[in-house]
This record gives C-alpha cells, sequence and structure tokens, in this order.
C-alpha cells in the first residue's frame, strides 16, 4: 500500500508535467465534493436491484453503483441509492436528482439521443421473453394468437411485445399494471394467459412470486435484444468516462482471473494490464480523475464482473441464470473489455 | 402657521396602495413563471432534450387493452390520448350517475324511521368513505381476479353470458341493421317521455288536473321499441361469446379492470353522495314537512314535491366537487391497469420521453373536463336556485 502511495505521489508529479489538464465537468465535481454517490435503482428486482432482508442493497446494477463509488472515494459503501419507477427513471437522471442511472435500462438510439443521455457499457445483455402456466401447453411465442398478456407500461418491452404480434398477423389483449408486483400478482391469479418482460426479470419473478415456480415455463424465443447499461446524462464527459472505464475494469478484471479474494497476490507480476488495473503502473487514474488505486479498491470491494454476476443473478442466487451471452468474449459471450492501456 | 391637514401623499393612500400590491403580486407571478419556463427551456436545449408537440404525430406503436373506437398501434399518440380521454369520460360519466343514484338511496335511508335501514345506511357510510379509495380498488381488483374462475370453468348463469377472472362476457344483438333502429326509438322514447312529463307538470300547475306522467312515459319508453322491434321482423339472432383459444369470442365484454375501476368509484363517491344528500334534507326545516302533511300529501309526495326541490339548493355545490373528485380520482386505474388518460399519458411520457409536454396536456385535459363539469353544475345550480320575488 505504501508503494502504490508513492507511485501515485509520483503519478501525480509526472502526470501534471507529461498529461494535459483534465477538464473536471459538473456531475464529476459535484459529486466529488458531495462525498457520495446518488444512483438511481430499480424499487426492488431480485438479482439486479433490491434491498436484502438487513436493508442493504444487492444487485448486479447495485454492484456498479458500489464499483464507482469504491473508484471515486475509495468506500464502495457512499453510495446514496435512490429507488426509481421505470416513469421516474430518465426524469430523474434529466433533472440531476441522481448521477447515474443502473437500473436495468435497455440501451436505445432513441434514449441515448433524444433523451439527453450517456450510456456505458453493457453490463447484462438480455432479451424478452413469455412466462406462461404449463397447463396452457404453449410450446412457443407463435401459438399465443389471442391471448391476454400482462405488461409492464411504458418500457421498450410493451412495444416489442406489440411489434412482434403485429409482424406475426396475431391478436393480443394487453393488461397494463403500474406495479410489477401488482401485475406479476395478476397474472398468477389468472388475468392474463402469459406476461411478458426481459427473461432475466421472468425468472426474477418466479422465484419470488410464484406458489409453485415449477408450474411456469419461460417460452424459448427471445422476441428483442435488450442490453443493460448504466445511464448519464449528456455534459460531464468526464463523469462519463469514470462510469465507463469502472465497468471495464470488471470486465477485464474477470478476463485476468483476478478477483477480490486474490488480488493482493497479483502484486509484483509482469503483465503490464494487470500491473496497469493495479496501479502499479500510473497514469489512468490520473487520467480519469482519481486516485491510481481506483481499480484495486473496485475489484478488493466490490470483485469482478464475474463474481457480481454468480453472486446475484446465478449459481449462486436464487434466480439461477446460465451465463450465456453474459460470458466473457473468449468463452462465447458478448462480455468483451475494451484494452486498458 | 397653516391649519390645513397635511396632504396624504399619494403612497398612503389607501386606494393607490391596494393597486400597487396587487400590481406588485401579478407582476411577481408573472416574473417567476416567465423565471421557471424560461429555466425549463433553457436546461432542455442544455442537454439536447427534443421539446414540442410534435411527438403526437408519430406512430404510438403500442396496443391499449380496451377502446370504445377501433385503435392499432399503428395509429398515432394523439389518437391514443384520445382513446385514454373516452376511457376516462366512459368511467366518469357512468361513475357520476351510479354514486348519484346510490348516493341518494343511502343517504335517504339514513334518515329512515327503520332503525335496520338507518344502521346499515351509517354502516356503508362510515366504512367506505374512511378507507383510502386506492385500497378499495385494488380490493375490488383483486377479489375479482383471485375469486372469480378461470376462463375455461366461467360461471354460465345466463345461456351466452359468462362470468371469470377475464371479465363479464355478453352476448350482443346480429340483427343485420335493425339493433340501431331499436336504440334510436329507445332514445326517441326517453326524450319523449321527458317532455311528456314536462307537458303534464304545466298542465297540473296550470289547471290542476294530474296526468299519470311516470306510467306513460314508461309504457311509451317500453312500447315504441318493441314497436319497431316488430317491424322490423322480430329477429332474435345474437352473437354469442364462444371460449377460442385462450379467451372468449364475439359478444361484448366487461373488463375486469373496468368493473373493479367503476364499482370502487362508485361506492367510495356515493358514500360522500350520501352524508351530503342527508344534509340537505335536514336543512330543509320540519314544519315543512308537516305542513305538506297537513294538506294532505302523501309521504313520498312530501319527499318528492317539498323536500327534495329544497334539499337540492344545498346539496349541488357540494355535490359538484364530489363530481370532480370522482373523475380526477380515476386516474388512479392506472394501478389496477385500466387504460385511463393518465395511463396512456404515462406510456406516451416514456416512449417519448417528453415528460413536461406529456404532463402539460394530462393537466390541460384534465382541467377542461373538470371546469366542463363545474359550468354544467353551476348552470343547474343557478336553475334549481330560489328564485327572489
Amino acid at each position: 500500500m505504501k508503494r502504490l502511495a508513492l507511485l501515485a505521489t509520483l503519478a501525480l508529479f509526472g502526470g501534471t508535467v507529461l498529461s494535459s489538464q483534465v477538464q473536471a465537468g459538473a456531475t464529476f465535481d459535484a459529486v466529488k465534493a458531495r462525498g457520495s454517490l446518488n444512483c438511481g435503482v430499480h424499487t426492488g428486482l431480485a438479482g439486479f436491484g433490491a434491498p436484502d432482508d438487513k436493508g442493504n442493497w444487492a444487485g448486479l446494477d447495485v454492484d456498479v453503483c458500489r464499483a464507482v463509488a469504491a473508484a471515486l472515494f475509495g468506500d464502495a459503501k457512499k453510495v446514496k441509492y435512490v429507488p426509481l419507477t421505470t416513469q421516474q427513471r430518465f426524469t430523474a437522471l434529466q433533472s440531476g436528482e441522481i448521477d447515474m442511472l443502473s437500473r436495468n435500462t435497455t440501451l436505445t438510439s432513441q434514449r441515448d439521443t433524444e433523451l439527453g443521455l450517456n450510456f456505458g457499457p453493457t453490463n447484462f445483455y438480455d432479451g424478452q421473453g413469455f412466462l406462461v402456466p404449463k397447463k396452457l401447453n404453449v410450446k412457443n411465442a407463435k401459438e399465443l394468437n389471442g391471448a391476454t398478456i400482462c405488461v409492464l407500461p411504458g418500457t421498450t418491452t410493451e412495444l416489442n411485445l406489440t411489434d412482434y404480434f403485429r409482424a406475426n398477423k396475431m391478436d393480443f389483449k394487453p393488461v397494463v399494471i403500474e406495479k410489477q408486483d401488482e401485475l406479476a400478482a395478476a397474472f398468477f391469479a389468472g388475468r392474463c394467459d402469459a406476461i411478458t418482460s426481459d427473461a432475466s426479470q421472468l425468472a426474477s419473478i418466479r422465484s419470488a412470486q410464484a406458489s409453485n415456480p415449477d408450474d411456469y415455463v419461460i417460452l424459448p424465443e427471445l422476441i428483442s435484444k435488450e442490453p443493460f447499461a448504466t445511464g448519464v446524462r449528456h455534459g460531464d464527459d468526464q463523469w462519463f468516462d469514470l462510469v465507463k472505464w469502472v465497468v471495464y475494469a470488471t470486465f477485464e478484471a474477470e478476463e485476468k482471473g483476478i478477483t477480490s479474494a486474490n488480488i493482493d497476490s497479483f502484486k509484483g507480476k509482469t503483465d503490464p494490464t494487470v500491473k496497469r488495473l493495479l496501479g502499479e503502473t500510473p497514469g489512468l487514474g490520473k487520467a480519469l480523475g482519481v486516485s491510481e488505486s481506483w481499480a484495486y479498491d473496485v475489484i478488493k470491494q466490490v470483485g469482478n464482473y464475474g463474481e457480481s454476476f454468480e453472486r446475484n443473478v446465478g449459481s449462486g442466487s436464487k434466480l439461477k441464470l446460465p451465463r450465456g451471452l453474459n460470458a466473457q468474449w473468449n468463452k462465447g459471450g458478448l462480455i468483451y473489455a475494451l484494452p486498458i492501456r | 402657521m397653516s391649519q390645513d391637514a397635511p396632504k396624504t401623499p399619494w403612497w398612503n393612500d389607501q386606494g393607490n396602495r391596494a393597486i400597487l400590491y396587487q400590481v406588485l403580486v401579478v407582476g411577481a407571478v408573472v416574473l417567476v413563471g416567465w423565471y421557471l419556463i424560461s429555466n425549463t427551456l433553457a436546461n432542455l436545449a442544455a442537454r439536447n432534450i427534443a421539446t414540442g408537440f410534435g411527438f403526437l404525430g408519430r406512430e404510438a406503436g403500442f396496443a391499449i387493452g380496451e377502446s370504445p373506437i377501433a385503435f392499432d398501434p399503428a395509429d398515432s399518440y394523439a389518437k391514443a390520448i384520445l382513446v385514454g380521454l373516452l376511457n376516462t369520460l366512459i368511467v366518469a360519466v357512468l361513475g357520476v350517475a351510479l354514486s348519484t343514484v346510490i348516493g341518494t338511496i343511502v343517504g335517504i335511508a339514513r334518515l329512515s324511521g327503520n332503525w335496520l335501514v338507518a344502521r346499515l345506511a351509517t354502516l356503508y357510510v362510515e366504512t367506505l368513505r374512511n378507507i383510502p379509495v386506492l385500497l378499495q380498488l385494488l380490493f375490488w381488483y383483486a377479489l375479482i381476479t383471485e375469486g372469480l374462475p378461470a376462463a375455461r370453468q366461467a360461471f354460465n348463469p345466463l345461456p351466452g353470458v359468462f362470468l371469470s377472472n377475464r371479465g363479464l362476457k355478453l352476448p350482443t344483438p346480429d340483427w343485420g341493421g335493425t339493433e340501431w333502429a331499436v336504440l334510436a326509438a329507445l332514445l326517441l322514447a326517453v326524450l319523449g317521455a321527458v317532455m311528456l312529463a314536462r307537458w303534464a307538470r304545466r298542465r297540473q300547475a296550470e289547471t290542476g288536473q294530474s296526468f299519470p306522467s311516470v306510467r306513460a312515459g314508461l309504457g311509451l319508453i317500453l312500447g315504441l321499441p318493441l314497436l319497431v322491434w316488430l317491424l322490423g321482423g322480430a329477429p332474435v339472432a345474437m352473437q354469442v361469446p364462444e371460449l377460442k383459444g385462450f379467451n372468449f369470442e364475439g359478444g361484448t365484454t366487461v373488463s375486469p379492470e373496468f368493473a373493479a375501476l367503476l364499482t370502487g368509484l362508485t361506492l367510495y363517491t356515493a358514500s360522500f353522495i350520501a352524508e351530503i344528500v342527508r344534509s340537505g334534507i335536514l336543512a330543509v326545516s320540519p314544519g315543512q314537512t308537516e305542513a305538506a302533511l297537513a294538506l294532505g300529501l302523501k309521504r313520498g309526495q312530501v319527499l318528492r314535491l317539498v323536500v327534495l326541490p329544497q334539499a337540492l339548493r344545498v346539496i349541488i355545490p357540494p355535490l359538484t366537487s364530489q363530481y370532480l373528485n370522482l373523475t380526477k380520482n380515476s386516474s388512479l386505474a392506472v394501478a389496477i391497469g385500466y387504460p385511463d388518460l393518465v395511463s396512456v399519458g404515462n406510456t406516451t411520457i416514456n416512449q417519448t420521453g417528453q415528460a413536461i409536454e406529456g404532463v402539460a396536456l394530462l393537466m390541460a385535459v384534465y382541467l377542461a373536463v373538470s371546469l366542463g363539469i363545474s359550468v354544467f353544475m353551476n348552470w343547474y345550480d343557478k336553475k334549481t336556485a330560489l328564485v327572489g320575488r
């Protein structure tokens, strides 16, 4: 640690001479001055963002908030969680009520442009599916003609559903209820033949709310691409950069096999990428406007992407989702960290 | 030294001051409003958020569960919002009518001499008006979706009528156009009955002769459509709902969402209207009733001809507030999935991201509807007001 600090100090001097001055933006400075991060999360979606029985927030999306706080303050606990509904989330981000939105939000061109947002790397690749009771004997989504379908309002889900049925010349009746719990309750009471949402969310609903999860099946078709990413508002590129590279650092750490448990054993290794991640080769922290140990803090306190995945939605959780598209690129998935150098 | 009273400076003049204060207050309001609007526009521009109402013409791309007019996802956002407005108006109009009827009956029942009737009415009022309306809506919705059987095990109380957790399915007449003629005849008959009643009242006021206008009116309302139906060849074909695939097809549906919303709003508002009706009746002095009875009027006539017309004057202003409340409370529909104005508006806002325009539009529409109700009720209030002689 001492050596790290020394290196950081050296880097500070060196950096001032070598690199151009970092232009700090409004959000970055405001968060730093406040001393805590206001992070927009789900009101309660098991595996992605939900308070546990002790009131601590946990989930894949929550881990992104914690990672950014760890990089910025060296302490993953310095986060104030703001639970938001699907309808509040963009307004809260645009108005500055939150600094970043990490709430299973699908990255779309319209949200990127018209809403005035920027999105970090995709931290979960999902797709919209259908959950149906097994006793209906439906084998695939094409058999859903004429069905009544429960859907959350105001999401891309609602549009995808309509597009899918229009494209296949099928009819359906939507039942649109604002709160997910009420919607799922209506589905499990038999008000709808199917409920549609992102497949991960359906797994979460099934494990949390069905009286017998085995009576329900997620149909094989995924009718949309739903890449979830962290959103920030336009106007502060430094803040955007930080969020972006914090997420990439967790990807890179997994690729290199660095975990929260074994990170200290990587000290002094010769791999240049590892040296940069651990802050032993200084420069990146300075460029991002944070301490050189930023990535070390993130991995030490939050863990790498794979750890976060397994803990929250994978084999270590109730959801038991397979890695699938969310495996590393060299293992058949889409998780690909841009080069950290 | 002059003994004239010193001239009051203009700023100490009461009239001038009053004007000055008003100008200052109006100026401050305008200034704050201008600041808010210009600040919002500047912020939106700085964040590259699109503004304006251009989104209304774009394709909506989402489906709406129930609609009185044909709606397709390819239609525009403007039409989607119109569908939401119509759904809101349907609930509001039916809710106002039903809650007035139930409220009046319960209000009169509370004053009944019958111990059981009065206590039951009190129980109704005290229970329903003291539970938040949102909870009542969720209760009715849960009762319908959890309490009724699935579509395949639907109750079938009458041939062609099915009751399940998918709603109440009713057969519709399939008479090849005659059904519209019957409907028109019904409307015509109702209009005729109203005119007959007015004529009968005027004649009684002038000549003292009474006319059985209620019986004649009922005869007209039942007879005329029946006559048209017989003339149309007495068709009996019905489009009966049939279980096909997932759901019933054919006939018409009263959806669980609509039923829960209408029931919840009606029963809740009726409990307030009952109290208003009771207060109105109690405001009429007992001497009026005694005098009317002494003149030989029957109990029903006393209520209809003496007490209620006077009570109406007390009842109408607070009743207007209840009608407005019911209309605005219908926006809670979003909690139980009825596609009302707010539900459709929310979806529109979320998909276009134009929150400020969308909310402004919703507020303007609710304001227009509410002002419409107010104008009508104020006109009715003036009409029933005591005419000074």
